[in-house]
């Protein structure tokens, strides 16, 4: 039986001789070297391939027998998968689906998706911990990100986000600071950092969707809007916000010549 | 009161600064499905390059255009691509759709209005490219574009611009919309390929630069949604053509973002080379009345400020880069004499302390430490010692990192203390001697 590579970096004295390489498994018999100060440590080898816990194994894949993870959830995974040549590249959108299903990234659902996906939970905590779209605590079941970056804070994004908490009774230094949830466990608040639409400043991203320019005032009818399942703010969603420069002007003559397969066409049609 | 012709004529004035090519027929309704698209010309450059043209002959047109990265480092796009290895390979193209720099929103506009012009983009550089897999990396917090996509996706699919033996040519290719999930060092490009790999949005040691060894470790195209937007109107017209906008070395259009203390924040596509003030007042109407620009970012948060000295500057990538700032994004950021500049910076530093990757030193501690000693100077706790250390600081971290995320923050904050030196003394001289302040929140602006 040859010896693991990594036995190399282990300090004479301790883990080399210690402990037998056969050793019924890592990290679980009472070869484990003492410690300093007598209480047994892990196996050096042991602790590199389990993790640092005595007594605790690192969690392994689980097996889809042990999650119960519902038919769609898996189904949706392995769908993804099946994009990339890397399964792995599924587990961003892997963890956006087991947010949609459970609310945020349950420890739960983080484990059905790795066994589906045949990754450790771990490694997808790391993605997940990783983006701030992504929630690894309860995050309210109605979304208001606020941006308070340079060009909504000049336009008082500050203000809005205060305002926004005062109607969903949040905490505005919790809000500030990664986000914060309403007592009855509904409207999670979070100040955002830019979300690419300083034109519509200052303004707010309302589960998942742009709002702005918005008055402090209106906050508090967005919440309204929201906790009565109305539909919120019609009049300030970006979709309905036409482009800056104003309507189509003579186009350039240059430009015109674009693209010439088309140009017969689109003279037919008119142009705007 | 204006009648409906005077106002059209004002808006026919204010537009005298626009050349749409990019955003051009953005106004038409359903320019977002394949069939308003077609009708308007959309697919007739694609059809032209997978029927009638050599991948290398594009390659060609593209670099002669002069067309230049519109992302941020302003790379010749033609020259990347023909930094790829030919031959049987597995090769990637992937799209940065990542758009989260402060100020930049242009990426947004062009794909929820026109999302078939970027995957016309994105075939034409795959053929050039000879690329059978390409992904669009979209910022999650764009969920709207990236559902526009999604359908856009689909439509081509049907229509058989994508997919295998493309038009006849046996070219395959297979697009993917992949979202992120809010992290703005993602748009920086390895640390793209990173995050679409299903890790975390880590950047990664330059060279092997992702042209030799990127995605999957494969040959990687990366570019930006608007300079692939670019592609179609290249290989249409031909880089001769191109070169008739714009100046020599920064050739066509450009959309840019302006937002900030300006009476109509929006995207202005202009032609590079029109002065800074033609787009910050000409379009964007500048500041309120009574109030004048004091300083502005013309490239972006990451883009050192330039004040009103700077405004009659042609808006160039030379011209910025010559005055000692960037182009970058083409995000103009427009600060008025109402912004206080210090607490500018604070609001700069902290989103780059917040997106910091924490893999280098130098912007881990760097943009945590920033913050700290501009908190400190804002609350008047600060010496004038911490002005220096604040420039120190920042001059330590410039080119001592993976990527540029440490020096996005350097460059502006080093500029704001370097060219309102006396505000910074002000401020502290004024926060130091004043009680001690209520409110939690600041703001640039009163009121």
């Amino acid at each position: 039986m040859s010896e693991p590579k990594f036995r190399d970096l282990a300090t004479p004295g301790v883990g080399s001789e210690d402990v037998a390489p056969d050793a019924g498994g890592p990290g679980r018999g009472p070869e484990a070297p003492m410690r300093p100060d007598g209480t047994p440590g892990l196996p050096l080898d042991a602790a590199l391939v389990d993790g640092r816990f005595p007594g605790r194994e690192a969690e392994r894949i689980p097996e889809l027998h042990e999650v119960e993870c519902p038919p769609q959830l898996r189904e949706r995974i392995e769908e993804l998968m099946a994009r990339y040549p890397d399964r792995r590249s599924a587990s961003i959108p892997a963890l956006w689906a087991v947010q949609r299903l459970h609310g945020w990234c349950t420890p739960e659902g983080i484990r059905q998706a790795a066994a589906v996906m045949r990754v450790t939970p771990a490694y997808l905590e790391s993605v997940a911990s990783f983006y701030d779209l992504l929630h690894t605590k309860p995050a309210g079941t109605q979304r208001v990100l606020v941006c308070t970056n340079i060009s909504c804070w000049m336009r008082g994004g500050d203000q809005l986000l205060e305002a926004f908490c005062e109607a969903g009774g949040c905490d505005a230094t919790e809000a500030g600071h990664g986000g914060s949830v309403s007592a009855d466990g509904e409207v999670y608040i979070s100040g955002f950092e830019c979300l690419g639409a300083c034109d519509l400043a200052p303004m707010a991203s309302i589960n998942e969707r742009y709002f702005g320019p918005l008055e402090t005032g209106e906050a508090a009818t967005a919440i309204e809007q929201l906790r009565s399942g109305a539909e919120v703010l019609p009049e300030r969603a970006l979709e309905k916000r036409p482009l800056a420069g104003g309507p189509e002007g003579e186009p350039d003559p240059r430009v015109a010549r674009r693209p010439p397969a088309a140009d017969a066409e689109a003279s037919e049609e008119g142009s705007p | 009161m204006m009648s409906p012709s005077e106002r059209e004529q004002s808006t026919r004035a204010e537009l005298a600064g626009e050349t749409r090519m990019l955003l051009r027929h953005a106004q038409q309704p359903g320019l977002n499905t394949i069939e308003v698209y077609k009708r308007l010309g959309g697919y007739g450059a694609m059809e032209m390059a997978y029927r009638e043209l050599e991948p290398d002959e594009i390659v060609k047109e593209l670099e002669e255009s002069g067309l230049r990265g519109r992302g941020g480092a302003g790379f010749s796009m033609g020259k990347k691509a023909s930094f790829l290895p030919r031959g049987q390979m597995q090769k990637y193209l992937c799209c940065n759709a990542d758009e989260s720099e402060p100020g930049a929103f242009k990426d947004r506009e062009l794909m929820q209005r026109n999302p078939h012009q970027l995957i016309e983009g994105i075939a034409i550089a795959a053929l050039a490219a000879d690329v059978g897999h390409a992904f669009i990396f979209i910022r999650g917090e764009y969920d709207l574009q990236g559902d526009i996509l999604d359908a856009a996706v689909a439509e081509a699919y049907e229509a058989g611009y994508l997919g295998t033996d493309i038009l006849g040519s046996h070219h395959d290719l297979e697009l993917v919309v992949h979202r992120g999930a809010g992290a703005y060092i993602c748009g920086e490009e390895t640390a793209l390929l990173d995050a679409l790999e299903g890790k975390r949005g880590n950047p990664r040691l330059k060279p092997p630069f992702p042209a030799v060894e990127g995605l999957y470790g494969g040959p990687t195209l990366i570019n930006n949604v608007e300079t692939l937007s670019n592609v179609p109107h290249v290989v249409a017209n031909g880089a001769e053509w191109f070169k008739r906008f714009g100046t020599e070395q920064s050739p066509g259009t450009k959309v840019v973002s302006v937002s900030g203390c300006v009476r109509r924040p929006g995207n202005y596509e202009v032609e590079l080379g029109i002065p800074t003030r033609e787009i910050i007042f000409g379009l964007a109407g500048g500041p309120e009345e009574g109030h004048a620009v004091k300083a502005f970012y013309p490239g972006g948060s990451s883009s050192p400020v330039l004040t009103a000295e700077d405004l009659d500057l042609p808006y160039s990538f030379e011209a910025m880069a010559e005055a000692g700032s960037m182009l970058g994004s083409g995000s103009i950021i427009v600060a008025d004499d109402r912004v206080s500049i210090p607490h500018m910076a604070l609001r700069t530093a902290r989103f780059y302390q917040h997106e910091s990757c924490g893999k280098c030193t130098p912007c881990r501690e760097g943009t945590n430490w920033t913050v700290k000693m501009l908190e400190r100077l804002v609350r008047g706790e600060a010496t004038p010692m911490d002005l220096d250390l604040i420039s120190s600081v920042q001059e330590n971290i410039i080119g001592h990192c993976l990527c540029v995320l440490g020096d996005s923050m350097a460059m502006p904050v080093g500029a704001m203390v370097r060219k309102f030196r006396p505000e910074f003394e002000e401020t502290m001289a004024a926060a130091a001697s004043a009680p001690r302040p209520a409110g939690r929140t600041t703001s640039g602006v009163a009121g």
